[in-house]
C-alpha cells in the first residue's frame, strides 16, 4: 500500500531503555505541538503496557484501541479520544489485553495513511527495547526523537536505537533520505554533573554525534504532573515545563538557545534558609 | 493477520543470497589433546564473553603433520567443553577432508588471501610504513574494494569490508564492530571492536584517531579493552603486527 498524500509528519518518540521518560516527552510533545495550532495525534505503541492514557488522563474514556483499529474491530473515529487540554489533539489508546505481535506492518501502515489525511503530526510513543513493538513504533518514521539520560547505559541503549533507525526503518529500506534524528536529554541534574555523578551534555552529545532537541531537567514538577494527568508542558511555571516548549519550538525550526545546563546560584534567602527552588 | 499470511504464501519460503560471514579461525599448528585442552582453557579465559557460543573453524595451513588424519570428534569435544562450537575445517588436504566430513563438520578451501600471507608472513618483518604498503600491494594484486563509511557505526551494527581497506568516517560505538580484510582507518574515535586483517592478512594494520576501543585485532591476534588501557588510551594510535606480537604506537 503506498501512501498517497504526504504532508502529516510521522515522529517516533523512541529511547531503547525503559523508564528513561519516552511517554512523558510523547504527551509533552504532542500537547506543544497542538497548542501552537497543529493538528496533532499521538499513539501508544505498548500494546500490553499501556501507559499513555493516565500521562494525559482519559483513561476512563478508553473504549477501543489501537489494535481494534488494526484488526477492523473499530473504526478510527471510535477509537481516537479527543485530548482534555488541547483542541487538536487526540490519542490512539493501546491495548491493554493483547500482546505486541498484535501490531502488523500492514496494519500500522494502513492506521498510519489513514491518520496522515487529518493530522499535521503523528507521535508515535515506542515502547522500551529493540522488539516488535519498537520496531513497528519507529518503522514508518520520518523522524525520530531519541530520549536518553545522561547514563552511560542509557547512552548505549539510544546508540542501538540510532543504529536501527538508520538501517531498519522505512526510509533506510527504501533508500530514502535518512530519519532525521533529533537527541532529548531527559532528568539532567546540573549539580550532579559538575559532581561527576552525571554524563555532561558534550560528554553526550560526544558519543551520540545527533542534534540536541532539548534538555529536560530534572523536576519534581515531572512527577507531579504525570501522577495528575497533565502534560508538563502545560505547566509553564516549571523548568521542565519550559524546556519542553523550547524543544518543541525547536522541533518545528525555531533556533533557541538551550537553557537549565548550568548549576542555579542560589540566592541570598534559599542559602540562609535552606529553600529549594 | 489473514490477509498478511495469503500474502506471505504466494511467494517463496527460501532464498539463497552470497555473503560474507566472519568466522573466528583456530591454527593448529599440532594437536595433542591434553595440551590442546589447556591452552585452549587459558585463552577463554582471557575473554570469556568473546568466545561464549562462539562458532570457529579450524585451520590446517599450518599442521605439522599435514597428512595424518586427525580425530576432529575429539577436537569437536575439546571445543564444546569450553563453550566453543566448532563448525568445520578449513584444509585441502583430502586426507583431512574426510576424516572431517566422518565427524560431520563443513569443509572450507583455504582463501587466496590466507595463502598469500601464509607465503609471506615468514618474510615480512615487522616493517616501517612504506615498506607495509608494498607488502600489502603483493598480498592482494588486483583486488582492491575499498569501502568507506560516512555516518556513525552504532551499538549493534557490524560492517565488513572484503577484500580491502575500511575507512571510517565517523565515530564508531562501543557495541559496534567492523571487520576488513585490510586495513582499518577510523577518522573520529574507534570505541568498538576493530578487527583487520581477518582473512589471514598479517600486514593489516588499524589506524585510529582516538583508541578506545573494546578489541582491536589484525590477523586473529587480538587485545582487549583492558590490555588497552595506558600510554595510547584516547590518543591516535595504530595497531600492527610484530611478529606475532600486536602492538600499539603512537601517530
Amino acid at each position: 500500500m503506498e501512501r498517497v498524500t504526504k504532508l502529516s509528519k510521522i515522529i517516533v518518540i523512541t529511547s531503547g531503555k525503559g523508564g528513561v521518560g519516552k511517554t512523558t516527552t510523547s504527551a509533552s510533545i504532542a500537547s506543544g505541538l497542538s497548542k501552537l495550532g497543529h493538528k496533532t495525534v499521538v499513539i501508544d505503541f505498548d500494546v500490553g503496557l499501556r501507559n499513555l492514557d493516565l500521562i494525559l488522563n482519559c483513561e476512563r474514556r478508553v473504549v477501543y484501541d489501537f489494535v481494534n483499529v488494526i484488526n477492523n474491530e473499530a473504526s478510527l473515529n471510535q477509537a481516537l479520544i479527543k485530548d482534555k487540554y488541547t483542541e487538536n489533539m487526540s490519542i490512539l489508546p493501546a491495548s491493554q489485553t493483547r500482546d505486541k505481535e498484535a501490531l502488523s506492518k500492514e496494519g500500522v501502515e494502513r492506521v498510519l495513511n489513514e491518520l496522515s489525511e487529518t493530522f499535521e503530526y503523528i507521535i508515535c510513543d515506542s515502547p522500551a527495547g529493540i522488539e516488535h513493538g519498537a520496531m513497528m513504533a519507529l518503522y514508518y518514521a520520518d523522524e525520530a526523537v531519541v530520549v536518553t539520560n545522561p547514563e552511560v547505559s542509557s547512552v548505549r541503549d539510544s546508540d542501538r536505537i540510532l543504529g536501527i533507525l538508520h538501517s531498519k526503518s522505512r526510509r533506510a529500506e527504501m533508500g530514502l533520505d535518512p530519519v532525521k534524528e533529533h537527541l532529548l536529554l531527559t532528568r539532567y541534574n546540573p549539580e550532579r554533573v559538575q559532581n561527576g555523578e552525571m554524563l555532561s551534555v558534550q560528554d553526550v552529545e560526544e558519543i551520540l554525534a545527533v542534534p540536541l532537541l532539548g534538555v529536560i531537567p530534572e523536576s519534581k514538577s515531572v512527577l507531579t504532573a504525570s501522577n495528575q494527568g497533565v502534560p508538563v508542558i502545560h505547566d509553564q511555571q516549571s523548568d521542565a515545563g519550559q524546556a519542553y516548549a523550547d524543544a518543541v519550538a525547536r522541533l518545528l525550526g525555531e533556533d533557541r538557545e538551550h537553557r537549565f545546563l548550568d548549576v542555579q546560584k542560589k540566592g541570598f534567602f534559599q542559602r540562609v534558609f535552606g529553600g529549594k527552588a | 493477520m489473514p490477509q498478511a499470511t495469503a500474502d506471505l504464501f504466494s511467494s517463496p519460503c527460501l532464498q539463497f543470497k552470497g555473503s560474507m560471514v566472519p568466522l573466528t579461525t583456530l591454527e593448529l599448528l599440532y594437536f595433542e589433546p591434553d595440551k590442546f585442552s589447556e591452552e585452549l582453557r587459558e585463552k577463554v579465559k582471557q575473554a570469556p564473553n568473546l568466545f561464549h557460543n562462539l562458532p570457529i573453524v579450524v585451520g590446517l595451513e599450518k599442521l605439522a603433520e599435514a597428512h595424518s588424519p586427525l580425530d576432529f570428534s575429539l577436537i569437536q569435544t575439546l571445543c564444546e567443553q569450553e563453550g566453543i562450537r566448532l563448525i568445520g575445517v578449513r584444509t585441502d588436504a583430502p586426507e583431512q577432508t574426510s576424516a572431517a566430513q566422518t565427524a560431520g563438520l563443513a569443509v572450507f578451501q583455504p582463501s587466496r588471501g590466507t595463502r598469500n600471507a601464509e607465503a609471506e608472513t615468514p618474510v615480512q618483518e615487522p616493517a616501517p610504513s612504506a615498506a607495509t604498503e608494498t607488502g600489502r600491494d603483493e598480498a592482494q594484486p588486483q583486488r582492491v574494494a575499498n569501502r568507506v563509511i560516512t555516518t556513525p557505526v552504532r551499538s549493534g551494527q557490524q560492517v565488513y569490508a572484503p577484500g580491502g581497506d575500511l575507512i571510517v568516517l565517523a565515530p564508531v560505538s562501543a557495541g559496534a564492530e567492523i571487520l576488513a580484510d585490510g586495513n582499518i582507518h577510523v577518522y573520529a574515535p574507534l570505541r568498538g571492536r576493530a578487527l583487520a586483517g581477518v582473512q589471514g592478512n598479517a600486514s593489516a594494520r588499524i589506524f585510529c584517531q582516538s583508541l578506545e576501543a573494546e578489541l582491536v585485532s589484525v590477523a586473529g591476534q587480538y587485545k582487549i579493552s583492558e590490555d588497552l588501557q595506558g600510554e595510547h588510551w584516547k590518543q591516535a594510535a595504530q595497531i600492527c603486527l610484530d611478529g606475532e606480537k600486536l602492538t600499539i604506537k603512537a601517530m
